[in-house]
């Protein structure tokens, strides 16, 4: 058997709880009302568009983006803006919202509802990025980067690789697994599209091996389109990869597609890379051929007690449902639920609210019973090296976790705590089970805190 | 055989020296001279390096000293670990006067104890108040209030902050506090402040950092500052030490005289001071029902 492809150094191997990847999709209709931040992503917040009293429809521009590295922040319901006020975020802090009534379920003029496939793609580069930035569109694998500001690529670089990141390393979640395989042909268009951007000529699919059906699916339509003469031979292919975490990880992801390694302290970009996660190309396709901004996304809701129960769902979510009210659509929180976690259970957060809404990165929502919900006992490090073995980046976990202790953190930075990924493989991997991550996460906060400080002071 | 050993001592000898020569002549020329006062001050220091008199460490506070003493004035330093008295004695020493700095103690300005400010989540994380507070808002919901996993009490060097398992909050003794402001520099939501410790030990001050609206600051705790301004207006007519901003009110410990009337009317109980309050005058007997 040929030796599948994956990163050089680390990583680890979580047992993959995939209990809803038989799910199919389910539409969650709009809740009575939605809390929308205005800030779901990376870099500046939205300038808020709307007041209290307006009335809105699904699309409806609710924020525009506020300088370079910012998102636009649309609607994901009909109904009036009841005000203007904060809600609770996944780690119990306030962040402004826009608190929306649902009436009924009407659409802006323009955007295409209906389920029919468009593949013609006509558009050049600036309108595909232009038309990404206004649509909102973010980084839906979690990170929530937003798209339009990777696709704009500066005079001079270029580009030869597109990634689609369809890995989905994390436990539980299967939300990207089901779209690879319930929306396979809108993911080509997608993929086509982005390459588009990019200007590439080469673009791959990367599924771990443990989702045999999206990658035998997505091989089989893509032999077809090429078969129609609709796209080039070679063009896009479907990369199967070995199970390991975090290969979802853009720089693991790009080192196991390409060989290539990301150098510390630089992008994707500078090893002519650009890797976009399935959710996101889809909602590019969404936003190019069908007009439809960022308005929903799928919503892994899963958990072993919810699922053995009958209970768990893939659903499609709009954006600012709370999460109450997604956990009842799929079967409630069952009894003896110890934690509720946001994301995945590797790099997700615990809520301590059901009244967080679904934001554009929220892929999963794994409930954990109390059972497994705590953390184990901490012992002391006796330099066994399992977290430097876990480590991805390469970096050495227990050393850095040491010097953070010990706020030396021009040391810490010289080890190149910065690259850390925040991937938990160390905290996984260590038999005593120390807060490695926890440590390190703040190092980095303070090592940033050092680094504007420096700025400020040579500028 | 001789020869060698001959040869060697003379060659290593001569080189040895001219090395010493040259070191000589060095030590000589490039000689520091440091000022005698410097270690016999730092030496009446108490020798803690805790940097709460703003110079790096003892022996930077005594280079200040010296310094001051040269242009002959010295009142406008303090060792606050050491107090009145080691001031007194470098006063002595130098033949100045010393400034009367007012003692100072540590106050922690959260008033969320268990009671008040009850867990409504569980922090199950490393006992470190720094990652809590990076990590989330708290188990009470404040992401103003005190978390209570002591790292001011681990940080303290002079062991004056206990935690209260009761309250969930630390205690700070007035007695082996020295001001070195180390809890302040340690707690990641500053709920530390070095206060005057007042006249014979009264002092009053806002018991809440909150700056969240009045309604989701008292849904978290009971005892939160909300604003209202009961204490600003009942202080306006005395001494005008209390000021509103962002939702939080704070006393101004320079102009507060700690008459405590601003502890009686606040409604929520957010005002805290170190001594019994006095009790408004019971209404007139018109307020009662009438006896009939």
């Amino acid at each position: 058997m040929q030796k599948l492809k994956t990163f050089s150094i680390g990583g680890v191997h979580p047992p993959e709880n995939k209990l809803t990847d038989h799910m199919a999709i389910r539409d969650l209709p709009p809740p009575p009302q939605v809390a929308i931040p205005v800030s779901q992503h990376i870099g500046k917040p939205g300038q808020l568009q709307v007041e209290r009293g307006t009335t809105v429809r699904v699309g409806t521009l609710l924020a525009k983006a506020d300088g370079f590295i910012s998102a636009a922040v649309h609607s994901s319901v009909s109904g009036t803006v009841k005000k203007i006020d904060s809600v609770i975020d996944s780690q119990g802090h306030r962040r402004q919202a826009v608190i929306i009534a649902v009436e009924g379920d009407e659409w802006e003029e323009g955007i295409d509802t209906s389920p029919e496939l468009l593949e013609d793609i006509s558009l050049d580069r600036g309108a595909i990025v232009t038309r990404i930035a206004e649509a909102g569109i973010v980084g839906a694998g979690g990170a929530t980067f937003p798209t339009a500001v990777k696709f704009s690529i500066p005079e001079g670089r270029t580009i030869d690789t597109l990634i689609i990141n369809g890995v989905e390393c994390e436990p539980y979640l299967t939300a990207d697994h089901r779209l690879m395989l319930e929306n396979a042909d809108e993911l080509i268009v997608g993929t086509r599209l982005l390459m588009q951007a990019a200007g590439v000529a080469r673009a791959f699919i990367g599924i771990e091996s443990n989702k045999p059906d999206a990658i035998e699916l997505l091989q089989e339509r893509i032999r077809l389109k090429a078969g129609e003469g609709k796209i080039p031979e070679g063009f896009i292919s479907v990369l199967a990869l070995q199970q390991r975490y975090p290969q979802g990880g853009e720089k693991q992801l790009i080192q196991a597609a390409t060989g290539r390694e990301v150098p510390s302290g630089k992008l994707p970009l500078d090893v002519h890379c650009v890797v976009s996660n399935v959710s996101t190309t889809i909602a590019v396709y969404q936003a190019m051929q069908k007009n439809r901004p960022f308005v929903d996304r799928i919503v892994t809701v899963t958990g072993k007690a919810l699922v053995a129960a009958g209970g768990g769902a893939n659903l499609r979510v709009r954006i600012g449902t709370p999460l109450g009210a997604v956990i009842e659509a799929a079967g409630g929180v069952p009894d003896g639920t110890g934690k509720i976690i946001m994301g995945g259970p590797m790099t997700g957060r615990s809520v301590t609210s059901l009244e967080v809404p679904i934001t554009k990165g929220s892929g999963g929502v794994i409930m954990i019973d109390r059972s497994e919900a705590r953390r184990y006992a901490v012992g002391h490090c006796i330099r066994c090296s399992r977290c430097v073995g876990g480590c991805p980046m390469g970096l050495e976990p227990y050393l850095l976790e040491k010097l953070v202790q010990k706020e030396r953190y021009e040391e810490a930075e010289a080890l190149s705590i910065m690259d850390c990924i925040e991937c938990g493989s160390c905290s996984y991997s260590c038999p005593a089970n120390r807060p490695l991550l926890d440590w390190i996460r703040l190092g980095k906060g303070k090592v940033g805190e050092l680094r504007r400080a420096r700025m400020r002071g040579t500028t | 055989m001789s020869q060698i050993i001959l040869f060697s001592v003379l060659t290593l000898g001569s080189v040895a020296a001219v090395f010493a020569t040259i070191l000589y002549v060095i030590a000589q020329r490039f000689a520091v001279e440091e000022d005698p006062r410097l270690s016999e001050v730092a030496e009446m220091l108490p020798g803690i390096n805790c940097g709460a008199c703003g110079f790096p460490g003892c022996p930077g506070m005594a280079q200040a000293l010296v310094e001051g003493a040269d242009q002959g004035d010295i009142s406008h330093l303090n060792c606050p670990p050491g107090g009145t008295e080691v001031m007194a004695t470098i006063g002595g020493y130098f033949g100045l006067e010393t400034g009367s700095a007012k003692e100072t103690v540590a106050v922690l300005r959260c008033g969320g104890s268990c009671e008040h400010a009850p867990a409504r989540s569980e922090y199950d994380g490393p006992r470190s108040c720094v990652i809590a507070h990076g990590t989330f808002a708290g188990e009470s919901g404040c992401p103003f209030g005190c978390l209570g996993h002591g790292d001011c009490e681990v940080v303290c060097p002079f062991d004056a902050i206990t935690m209260n398992s009761e309250t969930g909050l630390p205690e700070v003794d007035q007695q082996l506090c020295t001001s070195c402001g180390a809890c302040v520099r340690a707690c990641p939501r500053k709920l530390f402040q070095i206060r005057p410790v007042g006249r014979r030990d009264r002092r009053v001050w806002i018991n809440c950092r909150s700056t969240e609206p009045a309604v989701l600051a008292r849904k978290n705790c009971a005892v939160a500052c909300i604003a209202c301004g009961k204490c600003k207006t009942t202080c306006d007519s005395i001494v005008q030490a209390i000021t509103i901003e962002n939702n939080l009110a704070y006393i101004d410990h320079d102009k507060c005289i700690s008459c405590g009337k601003c502890v009686t009317v606040c409604p929520t109980k957010a005002i805290a001071a170190t001594f019994e309050p006095p009790q408004p005058k019971p209404k007139p007997a018109a307020a009662e029902p009438a006896a009939t």
